[in-house]
């Protein structure tokens, strides 16, 4: 199997798709001819032509919203959104319009679309090239989010973000697309090359949205877990000798809610790690999940270790990503209680 | 790879993409001088041939010709070339540091001095300015201390912004600079609001903003001139286009099929496009603007036509997207070299008077950012205080983040 970076799982998966279905477009800020900022669509314009992959006006409401109108044609429109940080001119289309299309004409216009979209930290991109607002999406019904945390399973659940029926906001961790990232900021990168799930078939393959994958199996707590923090997580679990079971959740919405009790109720303990700010963040949710659901097996109080409530401040970039030391704290905390 | 007969979708297209031949044989150049001036108190009705001319004053041999000619002093003018000059010579040291690891990020606003340069100067020093990234020269030119801009960028302790934002996303008060945002045209529109609340305390003062051609195509600009229009702000609306909005040109904005100037038109407000490496044309529109909304008589919109010399910023490379000498062959020239042949052909100036200023200026850059490494650059890590970080969100610090300071150990 060839080794890809993340940027080439997601290029590989848009190239297959491209070929496949000639409903798919393609379109965005410099994803045309150069081939997007981090060069994901690169090649595509000039393998498929002018009109299958092209940029567009710098408007992100516009992007959207002329997305949600080719989807109520029919075609299957995947776009990409710059940064994450630039995605809220487009709440309107995404939230009133693409979320809620299929509900309010029961079923007759819907909105097949994949938004892409670069996010988290690491970069020292300041402020506005950095956010993580998956749970702004989680919250709207009607939307699906997806988050993959390597190559692999970015290729498997981008394509079937394409192929799923109603709009799908895919978060690509930008810290990872060259490689994995364990939260040691000051030890040299490491590669995707190197690693298991730097190996992608370069064929069509799906992993299905709403399966949550156990990265590393352990008995005495669960990490629940998605994107960059997962590499955390498996670096605080082996640093602090716990015997934690991490799962990377993949999709946040659906959610496997099955693999995430079955876990915790085996454990009797949870820590939730997320990059994203505390409070409303998705990390809520599933401390919620997990109390409703767990709540007679849990030997500890949750934990979330998160982003702080701040803006992500530019050259206190490392005082505020949470690393494996502050991810190993709760660890031991929750075995502790 | 062109749209050919029965591709159904129109997607545009340069005229030049690397290893093409350079054209800008589309763009109409008017003689200087050739562009008529109105009187500021005209009905916007009656110049719309405005927005599709091209105001020009700097004729081929460095004269100064036609209404437009704003008849600057010879001091005035010198200060004009040794602000640009200055802001040429900031921005290639700030780059160099970026290269040597100093600072992450930079952007240059190489071949466009003119613009921020020329309207900082016809503007008040207390006219408030919203700007994008790429408008370092209305700080220089206000003479705003280029230390404190290189401590922002090397995110020291020294740093204003407490090492919060991005490089060169400066903010000042009392520079009458409104905090730059990440978030394209997002100024655009609370310009014309603070042009709001100037009318309705009757303050003398005016807001002027500025996007790129690129970002243009983002609501808030057309929030901007609505509101302005509706409300007859005194405002300036600046559309600089430098023909790149990174790698897309600007026939993605709309450029293709109308100026940007006449997106004005639409709104009832009048519209001047003007060669934006005409110090003089610059400087003279602008004038004109900022007297009409001071008189009470609302908005203007100015397209800024210029050239973006240089990548987009230290993350891009152009030869990717565009040809390598396309920068060389701008029908328009560089700004710094047509004021100072304006200056030498009014017996102002020598090219070696230019020389000594070039040399002068680089010794104090130098000097300065010497000072400013003194203080910290990023890859040293003297950064300000972790603690700071929690500061600011709110006035008053609610629990949960004392909490989280707390639990951060700082
Ligand atoms: C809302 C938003 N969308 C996208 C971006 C990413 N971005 C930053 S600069 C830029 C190009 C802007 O081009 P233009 O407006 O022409 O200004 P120029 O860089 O040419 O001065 C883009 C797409 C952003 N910063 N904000
Ligand atoms: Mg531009």
């Amino acid at each position: 199997m060839p080794a890809m970076n993340m940027i080439q799982a997601v290029n590989s998966a848009m190239d297959i798709m491209l070929a496949r279905d000639n409903d798919i477009v393609i379109f965005g800020e410099d994803v045309g001819y150069f081939g997007g900022v981090f060069r994901a669509t690169e090649g595509l314009q000039k393998k498929y032509g002018l009109d299958r992959t092209f940029d567009t006006p710098i408007a992100e409401a516009g992007i959207l919203g002329v997305a949600v109108g080719m989807g109520a044609y029919g075609l299957r429109p995947v776009v990409e959104i710059q940064f994450a940080d630039y995605i809220y001119p487009a709440l309107d289309q995404l939230v009133s319009e693409a979320a809620r299309l299929r509900y309010r004409s029961a079923g007759e216009f819907t909105s097949p679309l994949t938004v892409r979209v670069p996010c988290g930290g690491g970069i020292f991109g300041g402020q506005t090239h950095s956010q993580s607002p998956e749970s702004l999406f989680t919250h709207v019904c009607g939307l699906k989010t997806v988050i993959p945390s390597n190559p692999y399973d970015a290729k498997g659940l981008l394509i079937s973000a394409i192929e799923d029926d109603d709009p799908v906001i895919f978060f690509e961790p930008k810290r990872l697309y060259n490689g994995p990232f364990d939260g040691h900021h000051d030890r040299p990168s490491g590669i995707w090359a190197n690693h298991p799930l730097g190996e992608v078939p370069a064929d069509y393959y799906k992993i299905p949205l709403g399966k949550a994958n156990i990265v590393r199996e352990g008995k005495d707590v669960t990490i629940l877990s998605y994107g960059t923090m997962v590499h955390v997580a498996q670096c605080a679990t082996e640093e602090t000798g716990i015997d934690a079971e991490v799962i990377d959740l993949r999709t946040l919405l659906p959610l496997d809610i099955d693999t995430i009790v079955e876990s915790v109720k085996k454990t009797g303990r949870c820590v939730i790690v997320h990059e994203a700010t505390r409070t409303s963040g998705f990390g809520a949710e599933l401390s919620a999940l997990v109390q409703e659901n767990c709540f007679y097996h849990l030997e500890a109080p949750i934990e979330r270790v998160t982003g702080w409530d701040t803006p992500y401040p530019y050259s206190l970039e490392w005082h505020y990503f949470p690393g494996p030391d502050r991810v190993g704290a709760a660890l031991k905390r929750v075995m502790e209680g | 790879m062109k749209n050919t007969a029965n591709s159904g979708l129109h997607v545009p297209e340069p005229t030049a993409r690397p290893g093409d031949k350079v054209d800008f044989s589309y763009i109409a150049i008017p003689p200087a001088g050739s562009v008529r001036m109105p009187d500021t108190a005209v009905d916007p009705s009656e110049i719309r041939d405005l927005c599709y001319d091209l105001i020009r004053v700097m004729d081929e041999n460095g004269q100064a010709v036609g209404p437009w000619n704003p008849k600057l002093s010879a001091d005035d003018l010198r200060r004009g070339l040794r602000a640009m000059t200055l802001t040429r010579v900031f921005d290639d040291r700030m780059m160099r540091a970026q290269r040597q690891g100093k600072t992450t990020f930079y952007m240059k606003c190489t071949g466009e001095e003119a613009v921020a340069v020329a309207q900082g100067m016809a503007l008040r020093r207390d006219d408030m300015c919203f700007p994008t990234y790429r408008q370092q020269g209305l700080l220089i030119v206000r003479d705003w201390p280029i230390l404190d801009m290189m401590c922002q960028v090397f995110a020291n302790t020294k740093d204003r912004l407490k090492g919060r934002q991005l490089p060169i996303m400066y903010s000042t008060k009392e520079g009458a600079f409104f905090s730059i945002s990440g978030n394209l045209a997002t100024q655009t529109s609370q310009a014309v609001g603070w042009g709001m609340a100037a009318a309705y305390k009757h303050d003398q003062r005016i807001a002027a903003t500025w996007v790129g051609d690129g970002a243009s195509a983002e609501g808030d600009f057309h929030h901007a001139l609505t509101f302005a229009a509706v409300y007859q702000a005194p405002v300036i609306l600046n559309l600089v286009n430098n023909q790149w909005a990174i790698s897309s040109f600007q026939g993605f904005a709309g450029g293709d099929r109308t100026t940007f100037a006449a997106r004005a038109l639409g709104y009832g407000i009048p519209g001047l496009r003007v060669d934006g490496n005409d110090f003089l044309a610059v400087y003279a529109v602008t004038a004109w603007a900022a007297e009409r909304a001071r008189a009470g008589l609302g908005p203007t919109m100015i397209e800024l036509f210029t050239y973006r010399a240089s990548a987009h910023s230290t993350s891009d490379d152009p030869s990717k997207y565009r040809p390598a000498d396309e920068a060389a062959c701008w029908p328009l020239g560089d700004p710094i070299d047509r004021l100072k042949k304006h200056l030498i052909a009014l017996g102002e100036w020598s090219e070696d008077q230019q020389k000594a200023l070039e040399e002068e200026l680089t010794e104090y850059v130098t000097k300065t950012a010497k000072e400013a490494e003194s203080y910290g650059t990023l890859d040293q890590g003297v950064a300000p205080s972790p603690a700071t970080m929690f500061e600011d969100v709110y006035k008053e610090m609610p629990w949960h983040l004392r909490r989280q300071r707390q639990e951060a150990g700082i």
